[in-house]
């Protein structure tokens, strides 16, 4: 929650999705993909071939929902859930209905998650994709239910659980409740666990405050793309409150690889490949009880 | 945990000025040898008068103030009075003991328990020592190996919420500080034991919820849970922290928001003014509704505690279909 504000700058600061109208003014808005991080202009088509990594610096930019979808699920295998669940105004916060409503039209969600069945690989699961460009991510009563209805069925299909996270944390206008959707979406998690299915956590820039210190970070296999940030508390705060200067790469997905706290850094052009892999090998030939 | 003075609070500032003036027309009639009794009786009578008023209508800001009293009956205030033969038990088995969050094994009428709660310091040595009682991952790795030992040896467990949060440092961060609290949120709602989690101060965020996936949720009548700070709503909302007060209504914090809510199973009244008043007073409500909680709870079957407690924290959310 605290880190909003700074998620914001970083992401004004690293991650424009395509020209800002102050670009070149001979490259026409949409056609055009400029990288964040270093600056390079490519075709938005080719871009879109190359899953949105910058083939000059290897910066991983933001992904939608959707293209997330297309980079990984075998063609129109998906198919969406719980589309139809619609953010209330719990408290009567001034503008947030509207805030949420220009957010759909934008990017096409009903919220800041897409759910759904597909198949990766030819192999079923239930996949949950975070869109930060929905409200920053951030997870009220929808995102907790939409995400909690997809461990339901994967629980009840007896499939592999997959998230990629992106999200500012706890949405701030839904109180206490956002806070809550932390246990909803573990009492479901718990179940499908102990029925003995997989379950993997993408964490993907960002992923931060309250989705980080609930499902994010409990996967079977917990893994990240390069540089993704990953935390809880902000940095901001974080320097205010210790008064010592943070290492460049805090909070990196690289820093927490180097703590224990992931199994890999797995690079996007080989996301598809090592997912289809991990289920492969949980599901296949596992020792028979009894 | 004597009943003496305590440091007022801004909303209570008209009755100090009351008792002060009542104070002082005793004072006038013991030397002037006047007889003031009428209107010292009518203003003792307004005074009860205005303690109901102001007391009785605490505005969220005012229960927030009351929750961070400096004086507010702490986990260990209360162990002594709620439960018998407390023994406390330390350390994570993993890097260290977090003095943040202190737990133990302890009597409750006569049946074995396990208490963990935040604990903060009564004053700056000691608060140093226990972080303010804001929680590094060691902290909630040790609850939740406390949590299991009770699992494996059939004790309820009483969990007291009070922390501002989980500690925003560096080496919390190295140290799975986000990992901790997720993991703690996944084994807690696996317990096959009755969980009961008490509000007794504040209640902040991940920090909180780590000691909070309980089949019971009960709040004392001043404490708050709350995602984040008034003053950090303020400062995200409207870049202004002063406006806490404000952030403190908008963002239902208080017992009776989370009550209106469905998000807790009961609130605890409190001492007139605060618990601070009456710590020992305050005790006997504690354990009176985790005796409530606990003849509901232990009937139950470990499935059974553990459906129920899917099925509460499935039910919180507000959306339409
Ligand atoms: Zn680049």
């Amino acid at each position: 929650m605290t880190m909003i504000r700074d998620i914001f700058k970083r992401n004004r600061e690293r991650n424009g999705p395509t020209i800002p109208s102050k670009a070149a003014k001979d490259v026409p808005e949409g056609l055009m993909f400029k990288c964040p991080e270093c600056k390079h202009i490519v075709l938005t088509k080719e871009m879109a071939k190359l899953q949105k990594v910058c083939q000059k610096c290897d910066h991983h930019c933001k992904m939608t929902a959707q293209e997330r979808v297309e980079s990984l699920m075998d063609k129109d295998t998906f198919e969406s859930i719980d589309d139809h669940l619609k953010t209330g105004n719990p408290l009567g916060f001034p503008g947030y209905t509207e805030k949420i409503e220009a957010d759909s039209k934008k990017t096409g969600l009903n919220e800041a998650v897409l759910t759904g069945t597909g198949k990766i690989d030819g192999q079923p699961v239930v996949a949950a994709i975070m869109d930060s460009h929905f409200r920053m991510g951030s997870m009220g009563s929808v995102v907790g239910e939409k995400i909690t209805r997809a461990v339901e069925l994967a629980t009840a299909k007896g499939y592999p659980f997959v998230i990629f996270t992106a999200s500012g944390g706890a949405r701030m206008q839904e109180g206490v409740l956002s806070l809550m959707q932390m246990a909803k979406t573990s009492v479901a998690l718990k179940r499908h666990s102990n029925e003995g299915l997989l379950f993997i956590s993408v964490l993907t820039h960002p992923t931060t405050g309250g989705v980080s210190a609930s499902f994010a970070s409990v996967g079977d296999i917990n893994i990240a793309e390069p540089k993704a940030l990953i935390g809880f508390a902000g940095r901001r705060v974080i320097e205010q409150t210790v008064r010592e200067k943070l290492p460049e790469d805090f909070q990196t997905a690289e820093f927490l690889l180097a703590h224990g706290q992931l199994d890999a850094v797995v690079h996007r052009h080989n996301m598809q490949k090592t997912l289809s892999s991990l289920i492969r090998l949980h599901t296949k030939g596992a020792v028979a009880h009894g | 945990m004597a009943n003496k003075a305590q440091k007022s609070l801004p909303f209570e500032e008209p009755l100090i000025q009351l008792r002060k003036k009542i104070t002082e027309l005793k004072e006038y009639t013991q030397n002037a040898e006047v007889d003031l009794s009428a209107e010292i009786d009518s203003l003792e009578a307004r005074l009860e008068n205005l303690e109901i008023e102001i007391y009785e209508d605490m505005k969220p800001w005012d229960r927030v103030q009351v929750a961070r009293h400096p004086n507010r009956p702490t986990t260990l205030d209360y162990i002594p009075y709620v439960f018998e033969d407390f023994i406390e038990l330390h350390g994570d088995r993993l890097y260290g003991d977090d003095e943040a969050i202190v737990g133990g094994i302890a009597s409750f009428k006569g049946q074995p328990v396990t208490v963990i709660g935040h604990q903060r310091g009564k004053e700056t040595k000691e608060n140093v020592r226990r972080n303010f009682g804001m929680p590094h991952p060691e902290g909630y790795r040790k609850a939740l190996r406390l949590m299991k030992q009770a699992e494996k040896f059939k004790r309820p467990i009483i969990c007291l919420i009070d922390t501002k949060g989980a500690y925003p440092g560096k080496a919390a961060e190295e140290r799975g500080q986000s990992e901790a609290i997720a993991r703690n949120l996944v084994e807690m709602a696996g317990l096959e034991v009755p969980v009961i989690s008490i509000v007794i101060g504040e209640g902040g965020s991940g920090g909180a919820l780590a000691l909070g996936v309980g089949n019971h949720i009960l709040m004392l009548e001043n404490s708050t849970f709350s995602v984040i700070s008034p003053e950090g709503a303020a400062s995200i909302l409207w870049k202004d922290s002063a406006l806490a007060q404000t952030a403190a209504e908008a963002m239902k914090i208080t017992a009776p928001d989370l009550l209106e809510m469905g998000i807790i199973e009961r609130m605890i009244p409190e001492i007139r003014g605060g618990a601070h008043h009456n710590p020992v007073k305050q005790a006997e409500f504690l354990s009176e509704a985790i005796e409530k909680s606990l003849s509901e709870l232990n009937p139950l079957n470990p499935d059974g505690l553990i459906d129920q407690r899917y099925n509460k924290f499935k039910a919180i959310g507000v959306f339409t279909e």
